[in-house]
């Protein structure tokens, strides 16, 4: 074949090529956009004073959803309050004092193996350590500690990697003025990771909101008719009440289980956007 | 500790006994806390094979793994694994067929074609779909997939193998765009410049030079997409119909070895053998996600230390 | 190359089956006297250093006056930095570092245990070759210090932060903007707040490592009065490149240099700056001073 048209067909092929895997994209940025029109589009006008105040009635057919968005604010608050200062610690250990050993490698897989472990896994272990073993029940507490276990990965690396990102100078400086390690990370180096590790730790904890494989069993209920009072309480949470209209309530409301579904989607969205927003403010404040 | 005089001392704070003592505890617990990952890791596969006991013992682990017949409340109960774990691979198959394809392609797009601005647009709505919880996309899936299937391919159920492969597809792209655009990503400039300078256009720069450097990510990216396929559940526990059969096509119902767990730990004796059956599937879905996971792992790490050179 | 070391019982480096120091002639040093009440006076004698198995440092004897400014010069790698370092002890930051031989601070060792390393650098600070002020207000970054060692009075914060940022001739500029954040200073004005950080712990001595190095020569000439202002009542050792900048600011000079890769870096002579420039004794001194004038 002539040069010309070897060159005629690679100009083919870069269109071609190019053409495709546009499409694939954009058909990508179709199903995204069509899952959340179709999320607003039949969540939204469930949306009034009465779904966000008042308890469910008739197995979840009437009413309103007031106890399921305060179980899930409930047990998302005590997986941070549990998640957050374990994995800043552990973030604080494999980026501060963990040498570069066989140890701190496997600590390193340990970690990407747990966000690899299925959900449904992390409820059969909540299960059995928390609601049997430690004999806490089917409660906030039990479900909060299996979201913790899920959900500390991402807090550890999140931190890790805010506090990488500070350099070594700060530390050598605080060090020369006669800080202790301790004083230097507690009084400088954390602080300045900040942004990184909270806008981290939210995603994660955001994600957790929506997680229903681990609270299964593990303390999320069906029906309840007054808020969580306690932490060895049960709950009631949006993703479960999804879950369990859809496949245990014959003739389950449309409105109110798609209302139920914009909620959870909103509230995970907005936040984890906060969060990213908040971050990127406070990069462009410090440049290193 | 004794402090030489100086005529500052006074002022300074020595470092007493407390203090050290104090210092001493809050290492500890961070080291303490460093090593929580391996930590749980380990409890979980303790808890795991503990409570699998009692199932491996009376059903023994040979006649769960290859039994294909799965009645755990019929007296006695039988424990056949394999319809679980066909249908987990159905689901997973026409999962990867979705995610795979699309996924790869759209990541191409993204790192070689596109520009900033795009790229920002897609990483924004990669990051929306990757936050849409799971039951949420069952729930799509329910309402839209569902109908869909069954019109179109003229079924008596929409709940079908391909029904939640397709929607695990849609869930695992993020995982796979994401990493597969990291790998894409990596690939040192220079070696692109390299074939640009060879008369090569974007298109064969990138089929000849950058997809074969960066194939071990893009690898390991499939590979995190199955292992997210795999251990998925709400999702498939709501579509695929949950009939604990012998799979023979993606257009039957089946049951998934998460949706299996999800559905029946609920209604079980804590402590029988049934429980302990479910234990032992959780097991199952432990090591294989745990192996696929390790083996994305270090495909990742060798990619990363020949890059770094 | 790697050079075999081993750190015997007492902290002493062995060598090639000696103690370090006795396989090269000691280069003598005039000046010690350990007489006299001024606070901030270092005695080297014989110091080794080794970064793991790797010899880098070689018999140091040295004696750096109180209340004077001492300039390190030398090629670059020729180990003035690690030896500037050892003097507050942040090598033992790095981890695998190995120091033979003593130093002593007015009279008391600071090597191994006898010397906890972090009371030893609330008497030894430090400025450093960037500025790496703290990402807080230039109030908290000069409080940082007195803050470290139990001072929790507003007032005596208030005075010290005053003290300090005089002692770096800062306080002119920010006296009205002690709240703003340290980032948003000049390099030059971040590494004058440095030296105010440094003098806020009211150390004895205070090490400079190339401070001027990342400046342009407006600020270089305000930190070298600043230095100029400070040996009054502090002990300054600086590391620096700059031939013009020794000869200037410096009292006593000490000539380091590494041979050859082969060999570890030694002190080749140390002396009044005067002499060092005009008269050195040592014509390896000469040829590094004239050479880099020439």
């Amino acid at each position: 074949m002539s040069r010309l048209g070897r060159t005629r067909q690679a100009r083919t092929a870069e269109a071609v090529a190019r053409v495709l895997t546009g499409t694939v994209a954009l058909s990508v940025v179709a199903v995204a956009l069509f899952i959340f029109v179709y999320i607003v589009y039949n969540g939204i006008g469930a949306l009034d004073w009465t779904f966000i105040s008042e308890v469910p009635r008739d197995r979840g057919r009437e009413g309103g959803i007031l106890p399921v968005i305060v179980g899930t604010l409930y047990v998302t608050l005590t997986t941070a309050a549990l998640t957050l200062p374990i994995g800043v610690l552990a973030g604080v250990y494999l980026a501060e004092y963990a040498p570069r050993n066989f140890t701190t490698r496997a600590i390193r897989l340990a970690i990407t193996n747990m966000a690899g472990v299925p959900s449904i896994v992390y409820g059969l272990f909540g299960l059995a350590a928390f609601v049997l073993l430690a004999g806490f029940g089917r409660s906030i507490i039990a479900a909060a500690l299996t979201l913790t276990c899920m959900t500390l990965p991402v807090v550890i690396t999140a931190t890790e990697e805010a506090l990488r990102q500070i350099p070594q100078d700060l530390r050598q400086a605080s060090l020369a003025l006669g800080a202790t390690r301790l004083r230097t990370i507690y009084k400088v180096v954390l602080p300045a990771a900040a942004p990184g590790i909270i806008t981290g730790s939210i995603l994660g904890l955001a994600r957790a909101a929506g997680e229903t494989a681990p609270i299964l069993f593990t303390g999320a209920v069906f029906q309840m008719r007054r808020l969580p009072d306690g932490l060895s309480s049960q709950f009631m949470s949006l993703p479960y009440h999804i879950y369990a209209q859809v496949t245990s309530v014959p003739g389950w409301n449309r409105t109110l289980v798609w209302g139920t579904a914009f909620v959870l989607v909103a509230g995970v969205s907005i936040v984890s956007v906060i969060a990213a927003w908040w971050r990127s403010v406070q990069r462009r404040k410090v440049k290193w | 500790m004794t402090t030489p005089s100086t005529p500052s001392s006074g002022r300074r704070l020595g470092r007493t006994t407390t203090r050290r003592a104090a210092e001493a505890v809050v290492r500890a617990i961070i080291y303490l806390c460093g090593w929580m990952a391996i930590i749980i890791l380990g409890a979980i596969a303790v808890f795991l094979m503990w409570n699998s006991l009692r199932a491996v013992q009376e059903a023994g682990l040979v006649t769960m793994l290859t039994g294909t017949a799965w009645y755990p409340t019929s007296s006695p109960g039988k424990f056949g694994m394999l319809p679980l774990i066909l249908g987990s691979l159905f689901v997973t198959g026409v999962a990867l067929a979705v995610c795979v394809p699309v996924g790869v392609a759209a990541a191409v797009f993204i790192s070689e074609f596109s520009g900033r601005l795009v790229k920002e647009v897609m990483k924004s709505i990669i990051e929306f779909m990757a936050a849409v919880p799971s039951v949420v996309y069952g729930l799509i899936g329910v309402a839209v997939l569902i109908p869909f299937v069954r019109q179109f391919f003229g079924l008596d159920t929409g709940m079908t193998a391909l029904t939640g492969g397709i929607v695990l597809g849609i869930m695992s792209i993020p995982t796979v765009i994401s990493i597969s655009e990291d790998a894409l990503h990596a690939v040192p400039a220079e070696l692109r410049q390299g074939s640009a300078a060879l008369g090569n256009t974007r298109w064969q720069t990138t089929f000849k030079v950058t997809i074969p450097a960066a194939s071990s990510g893009i690898f390991a990216a499939v590979m995190l997409g199955l292992g997210r396929a795999i251990g998925e559940t709400m999702a498939v526990l709501m579509l695929t119909g949950n009939a604990a059969v012998m799979p023979t096509s993606i257009f039957e119902s089946v049951r998934t070895m998460t949706g299996t767990i999800a559905a029946e730990m609920g209604e079980v004796v804590q402590g029988g053998l049934h429980y302990s059956v479910l234990f032992a599937v959780g097991l199952v879905l432990f090591t294989i996600t745990f192996a696929i996971n390790l083996a994305a792992d270090l495909v990742l790490e060798r990619q990363r230390k020949r890059w770094r050179r | 190359m790697v050079t075999p070391v081993l750190v015997s019982g007492d902290g002493t480096l062995v060598y090639n089956g000696g103690p370090v120091s006795a396989t090269v002639p000691a280069v003598r040093d005039e000046a010690i006297d350990t007489t006299g009440d001024a606070r901030g006076s270092f005695s080297l004698a014989g110091v080794s250093v080794a970064y793991g198995k790797d010899l880098v440092i070689e018999g140091v004897d040295m004696h750096i006056p109180p209340q004077a400014v001492t300039a390190l010069i030398g090629p670059s790698g020729c180990g003035k930095s690690t030896l500037l370092r050892c003097l507050n002890r942040m090598n033992d930051e790095l981890g695998n570092v190995h120091i033979g031989g003593t130093i002593t601070l007015d009279g008391q060792s600071i090597m191994g245990k006898a010397m906890d390393p972090v009371e030893l650098r609330m008497r030894v600070g430090q400025v450093f070759q960037r500025p790496n002020p703290f990402p807080m207000s230039i109030y908290d970054n000069v409080a940082y210090g007195p803050r470290t060692q139990g001072v929790r009075r507003r007032g005596e914060l208030d005075g010290l932060v005053e003290e300090s940022l005089k002692g770096a001739a800062l306080w002119e500029e920010v006296k009205k903007s002690l709240k703003k954040h340290a980032f948003e200073l000049s390099g030059g004005q971040q590494q004058r707040l440095c030296i105010a950080r440094a003098l806020a712990t009211k150390p004895e001595v205070i090490l400079m490592d190339e401070p001027a190095s990342a400046l342009d020569p407006i600020s270089t000439q305000q930190i070298e009065d600043t230095i100029a202002e400070l040996k009054s009542s502090v002990t300054i050792v600086i590391v620096t490149h700059n031939m013009q900048q020794a000869a200037r600011i410096s009292d006593r000079t000490a000539f380091m240099l590494r041979e050859s890769l082969e060999e570890p870096a030694h002190l080749v002579e140390i002396g009044d700056t005067k002499k060092m420039f005009t008269n050195p004794d040592d014509e390896r001194t000469e040829s590094y001073i004239t050479g880099r004038f020439g």
